[in-house]
């Protein structure tokens, strides 16, 4: 694990973006704290008042202060993002690598209900879920999460396919270690690279779905601010409100950059010959 | 292989019964009610009444399973039924008129996009941390983060607006018919340019992406590393060894994007007035058009087992050690 | 144009929210500088007009259809007996005359006689009874059915007369018979198989008495009509109408500025910030007028915390509503006092208001026993905390932000208000259907006719009815009874004016505003009449003077 930490740390770019995500994930945190504004308070006389000294990134259509409710959106979006991404990766590597480490009857199961799952109408799944479930940021993450999971099951599953049939596999399975040791680490560590691409992808189009959801009464419901409803509702000011869907877009776009320079990092990291080294401390951990 | 794929075959027809029946049940037991969204508010005796007939006439007064063996006998004969509308048109006429639109643009789309993405993904994996990789990376991440409707209308204004050159909205002018041959395709093309190039730019993220990560991935591979040493030019080691071995991904992902063909994206369809597949999949799902909506599923449903399918059996071509059929099992 | 009967209106305003409805206005508003019917050039035949509508039709035959876009280009396809004219009163259409008996039992209509179906048939009573026979029959799925159940008998005296009889008097009897006239010789065998829907008239040959003919369609793109040279009352100026079927309103407006489209109804946001600019003022008339259809704050009354009428006045005294109009509307709307739009003959102003009075609200709940407060603020009674649950639709931006406002200015008061959004369909049939809602923000379509049976009668509160607040008051019940069944206005103007301060006193809902409709035409439109019954009355008489034709036809 030192190892990796160094390695890790060596990547200037990598820690750049680690660091970008910290300040942004403070930045939510704190935003009781630092926001100017009242996020949810309407002020009539300053409807969509451009950017200025009193209202940094301007302010709504209900004359909200925009800076603030980038803020308290912050929050919500960023752990949607996050929250959502990493149930739907844990679920996607834990079946993916059963699927393709396993074949036969498991792989089918598995792959079936990828194809279930991939066909089946999520709009009326959401609406049945919303018959039972009062809206929260939990069931908007859960919900994400758990309708979101095929790609990388099928991601991950293929590269179990091609590195289990590797030397390095062959051979530590004929010296007879276990199917879970084998799976973590040997192929898991190898596998990782078309997860990382998902994950990063993952985050910014959560954050969008959120504000999708909100409309079918599951989401962040109003007057609560996420990055995706700021942006929605300045959708019809593009005109003469730019600062609406101009700031939300640029925090999404920031947020995805760095976690991609954190992938990268990660995956720089995770280098062939220093993937033995974590699956010992895993191993060893366990 | 061979048997491999005949026994998906064989077992992809209860499979499909499978996902319909849940599909079915879930669409019908969803809150919403077709007839009133149809007919929409009317008044007491008269509306319970026209709504029961109504409810007797698409059958929906029968049980669920029942509805559904009804539905599965008539798709048995391919007969997809009629719309719930008030238009009561064939569902299959439908769909018919709505999915060469939207298939025309998605294949023109996915072929643009793999023509860039694969490329930049190539390129800037083998000069990871050059200008041009991180110029590309930040490229597309814009483009994946910045919302369609934005990027539409911003368009729309520019070359819609200001300058004149494009058109705003719709499939073709209003003087079409007027015209001849030639100036009709450009009039047609031209409606359809900044559509593509806003779905385009949104979709460049992701198989460029893929492409990158997982070549970085394949060049650290010893074999790549013997191959170099062995003095083979870097084309020849690039493009015939990695390349193949980094489609692993790509493959992936285009079994999954390729029931996609046929669903247009609601957002880019509805700002530049485009009558695909995206609007009347939405219509139909906020109307609770049960007919329309099972249609589309079953269209998807077949395109995603068979994509799955295809790509399965891929991967033994890029990857010659996939064995599906599991004959080397388990020991 | 407005041949729509009360329930139409009643049901499009349930789904669409305002912007269906420009065009059925009242009360010249907007002051525009230089007026759109003077005529500056003479009329002239020709030239195309281009409208936008947000969706597909869903059929052509617009008796069983329930969108706007539909009955929009029904109105131009069909006629009705009878129609609107600019100061909103009856008048002949396809109906030369017609006479009462004394009882208003009996109501005869003589037609014309020079009126001939778009496929040269001649329109004759057959036609009206094979109308009424469609409307009543248990197999057409129409929402229009409820205007002709108090018929007795209709039936043909000559070919050119129709005779209805009534159970008893009905006050919307007249205005009924403007709905739209359907051809026997083609539907009649639909109807009686019940498949009025599978007709081509529905489809691809609606065949109408209307200023204009069905050209083609191209589902999901445009719709062409073009003008009737036979129609009775002169062919119309202009020769076609393309409605190019644009689902965004952002695209529509942008289509207005490139001229891609003639005609669009504005935003307030587009009409108050968008439009101000010389170049634009130059292309486009701007008109303003209030809509019928209002917007309000509605309580489950049976609610217990919401029976206290003190409770309501206390938010009605809460809500700044001209903060609230210009907060959601840039101010493009009126003041609702009632459900009846001023400036209409049935609109009573006396009635009482609730001026914006934080002191007298938080003294009015005091009253109603909550006096304490609990750590976060709010108030309780009995240990438990006012909060309350507020729904409304998605879709509706207007709405939503409504819902921020009143949120906002009642936690003043120290109530808890949670707002959800919700998809329509499911929103009807879980929530409003099932009365399952605390407060809801919805509106209200209004008819030309001031009958609001179904709305207020304490007999309508039942899952598919229309009472969804579930409010309950003898004597309005009594109004109600007597203002449908009379039909003289001197009469029924007494009863709704009582109606009105009883609504004003319970405020059974809070009536927050009637919106503005704010639509554009192109300049060189000639012959715009803004009035009472907004622009689109006498759309036939709109022509473009020869010198500004754009669009050369045929």
């Amino acid at each position: 694990m030192r190892a990796f930490g160094r390695a890790f740390a060596k990547n200037r770019l990598a820690l750049v973006g680690g660091a970008i995500v910290f300040g942004l994930a403070v930045l939510a945190i704190l935003a009781p704290v630092i926001s100017p504004r009242d996020p949810n308070r309407p002020n009539i006389k300053k409807i969509l008042d451009p950017p200025s000294a009193a209202h940094a990134l301007g302010t709504d259509q209900l004359g909200r202060d925009v800076l603030s409710r980038m803020l308290y959106g912050a929050r919500v979006s960023l752990a949607v993002g996050f929250v959502s991404v990493g149930i739907a990766t844990a679920i996607g590597i834990a079946l993916g690598s059963a699927a393709g480490y396993h074949g036969g009857l498991v792989d089918a199961l598995i792959m079936r209900l990828v194809d279930l799952m991939l066909v089946f109408p999520r709009f009326f799944l959401l609406l049945a879920v919303l018959a039972f479930l009062k809206p929260s940021i939990w069931t908007i993450m859960v919900v994400i999460g758990l309708t979101g999971w095929m790609g990388v099951t099928r991601l991950v599953r293929a590269e179990f396919l091609s590195l289990k049939e590797r030397e390095f596999v062959v051979w530590s399975q004929s010296v007879g270690a276990s199917g879970f040791r084998v799976i973590w680490r040997h192929i898991l560590p190898n596998a990782m690279a078309p997860v990382l691409v998902a994950m990063t992808l993952g985050i910014p189009a959560a954050i969008l779905t959120e504000s999708g959801l909100s409309f079918l009464g599951l989401g962040v419901q109003p007057p609560f601010a996420s990055w995706g409803n700021i942006l929605n509702e300045g959708k019809d000011t593009i005109e003469i409100a730019w600062w609406l869907s101009l700031y939300p877009g640029l925090a999404i776009l920031l947020t995805v950059l760095s976690y991609n320079l954190l992938g990268e990092g990660i995956r720089d990291a995770l280098d062939p010959r220093l993937r033995q080294a974590i699956g010992r401390f895993v191993t060893r951990g366990r | 292989m061979l048997w491999y794929a005949l026994r998906r075959f064989v077992l992809a027809l209860p499979l499909l019964v499978g996902i319909t029946f849940v599909s079915f049940i879930v669409i019908h037991l969803a809150p919403g009610d077709p007839l009133e969204m149809q007919m929409g508010e009317m008044t007491a005796e008269s509306s319970t009444q026209a709504k029961q007939m109504l409810r007797e006439f698409y059958g929906l007064d029968k049980p669920l399973p029942v509805q559904y063996w009804n539905w599965l006998l008539r798709l048995s004969r391919l007969d997809f039924g009629r719309s719930f509308m008030p238009d009561g048109r064939p569902v299959l006429a439908k769909i018919g008129e709505r999915l060469p639109v939207t298939l025309l643009l998605n294949l023109v789309e996915m072929i643009i996009i793999l023509a860039l993405a694969v490329p930049i993904g190539i390129l800037s994996a083998t000069r990871q941390y050059s200008r041009f990789d991180k110029v590309t990376t930040v490229f597309v991440f814009v483009g994946f983060a910045t919302p369609d409707f934005w990027l539409a209308l911003l368009l729309m204004m520019l070359f819609g607006v200001q300058l004149g050159w494009l058109p705003i909205s719709g499939l073709r002018s209003l003087n079409w018919e007027y015209l001849s041959f030639w100036p009709q395709q450009w009039d047609f093309f031209s409606h359809l340019i900044l559509p593509i190039v806003v779905a385009t730019f949104g979709g460049l993220a992701g198989f460029s992406r893929y492409m990158r990560q997982s070549m970085l991935e394949v060049i650290r591979q010893d074999y790549i590393q013997s191959a170099r040493a062995k003095g083979l030019a870097e084309r020849v080691v690039i493009g015939k060894h990695a390349l193949r071995n980094a489609m692993l991904p790509i493959v992936t992902i285009l079994g999954l994007s390729l029931p996609g063909l046929i669903g247009g994206s609601v957002i880019v369809e509805s700002v530049f007035a485009i009558p695909g597949m995206g609007q009347l999949m939405v219509q139909s799902v906020f109307q609770r058009d049960y007919p329309v909506i099972m249609a589309n599923l079953v269209i998807v449903a077949v395109l995603t087992l068979l994509a799955n399918l295809v790509a399965d059996l891929s991967y033994g071509l890029v990857d010659p050690r996939i064995r599906l059929a599991g004959r080397r099992g388990r020991r | 144009m407005n041949r729509l009967p009360a329930r139409v209106i009643l049901v499009l305003l349930l789904f669409g929210g305002a912007a269906a409805l420009a065009g059925c206005g009242s009360e010249v508003g907007g002051a525009i500088e230089d007026g759109p019917g003077a005529a500056s050039a003479k009329p002239a035949y020709g030239d195309t007009l281009v409208e936008a509508i947000t969706g597909n039709v869903s059929g052509l035959i617009p008796n069983i259809t329930a969108d706007s876009a539909s009955h929009e280009i029904g109105n131009l396809l069909y006629s009705g007996l009878v129609k609107r004219d600019r100061e909103l009163n009856l008048v002949g259409d396809l109906a030369e005359s017609w006479t009462f008996s004394p009882d208003c039992l009996q109501l005869t209509f003589s037609l014309r006689k020079d009126v001939h179906w778009h496929d040269g048939q001649p329109f004759t009573a057959e036609d009206v009874i094979f109308t009424y026979q469609t409307a009543i029959h248990p197999k057409t799925p129409t929402a229009y059915r409820e205007d002709f159940r108090a018929v007795e008998s209709a039936e043909v005296v000559d070919p050119h007369t129709v005779r209805v009889t009534y159970r008893k008097p009905y006050a919307k009897a007249l205005q009924s018979w403007g709905t739209w006239m359907l051809p026997r010789h083609l539907l009649e065998r639909f109807v009686l198989e019940g498949r009025l829907r599978d007709a081509p008239q529905n489809w691809v040959s609606p065949v109408g008495t209307g200023p204009y003919r069905f050209k083609e369609m191209r589902s999901g793109e445009k719709i062409v009509l073009v003008a009737n040279p036979d129609f009775y009352e002169g062919r119309p100026y202009v020769s076609r109408i393309v409605y190019r079927v644009i689902p965004s309103q952002a695209t529509i407006f942008l289509e207005l500025k490139a001229k891609g489209v003639d005609t669009a109804g504005l935003t307030a946001l587009q009409y108050r910030r968008q439009t101000e600019y010389p170049a634009f003022r130059k292309a486009y008339w701007k008109f303003r007028y209030p809509s019928n259809a209002y917007t309000y704050l509605g309580f489950n009354l049976k609610d217990p915390r919401f029976t206290d009428k003190r409770v309501r006045h206390a938010f009605a005294h809460a809500i700044n509503k001209g903060e609230l109009i210009e907060g959601v509307r840039m101010g493009m709307g009126r003041d609702a006092t009632g459900p009846y739009k001023p400036g209409t003959w049935a609109y009573n102003p006396e009635v009482a208001r609730y001026p914006y009075d934080l002191q007298r609200a938080r003294r009015l709940l005091a009253e109603a026993g909550w006096t304490t407060r609990n750590g976060e603020g709010l108030l309780v009674k009995d240990g438990q905390p006012f909060t309350f649950t507020l729904l409304t639709n998605q879709g509706n931006d207007e709405r939503k932000k409504i819902a921020e406002i009143v949120q906002a200015s009642l936690k003043e008061l120290g109530v808890g208000v949670e707002i959800r959004v919700l998809e329509w369909a499911s929103f009807l049939k879980e929530y409003v259907k099932k009365r399952r809602f605390d407060a809801i923000i919805l509106g209200w379509g209004i008819g030309l006719d001031p009958d609001q049976y179904e709305i207020w009668h304490s007999s309508k509160t039942g899952p598919d009815e229309l009472n969804v607040i579930s409010f309950s008051n003898a004597e309005v019940d009594r109004l109600l009874e007597q203002g449908r069944q009379s039909c003289r206005e001197v009469e029924r103007k007494k009863y709704y004016s009582r109606i009105q301060e009883i609504l004003a006193d319970e405020q059974p809902i809070v009536f927050l505003y009637f919106p503005d409709a704010l639509p554009a035409v192109s300049r060189r439109v000639s012959g715009i009449v803004e009035s009472p019954n907004g622009i689109r009355f006498n759309f036939t008489e709109w022509y473009v003077p020869t010198a500004l034709q754009r669009y050369t036809s045929e």
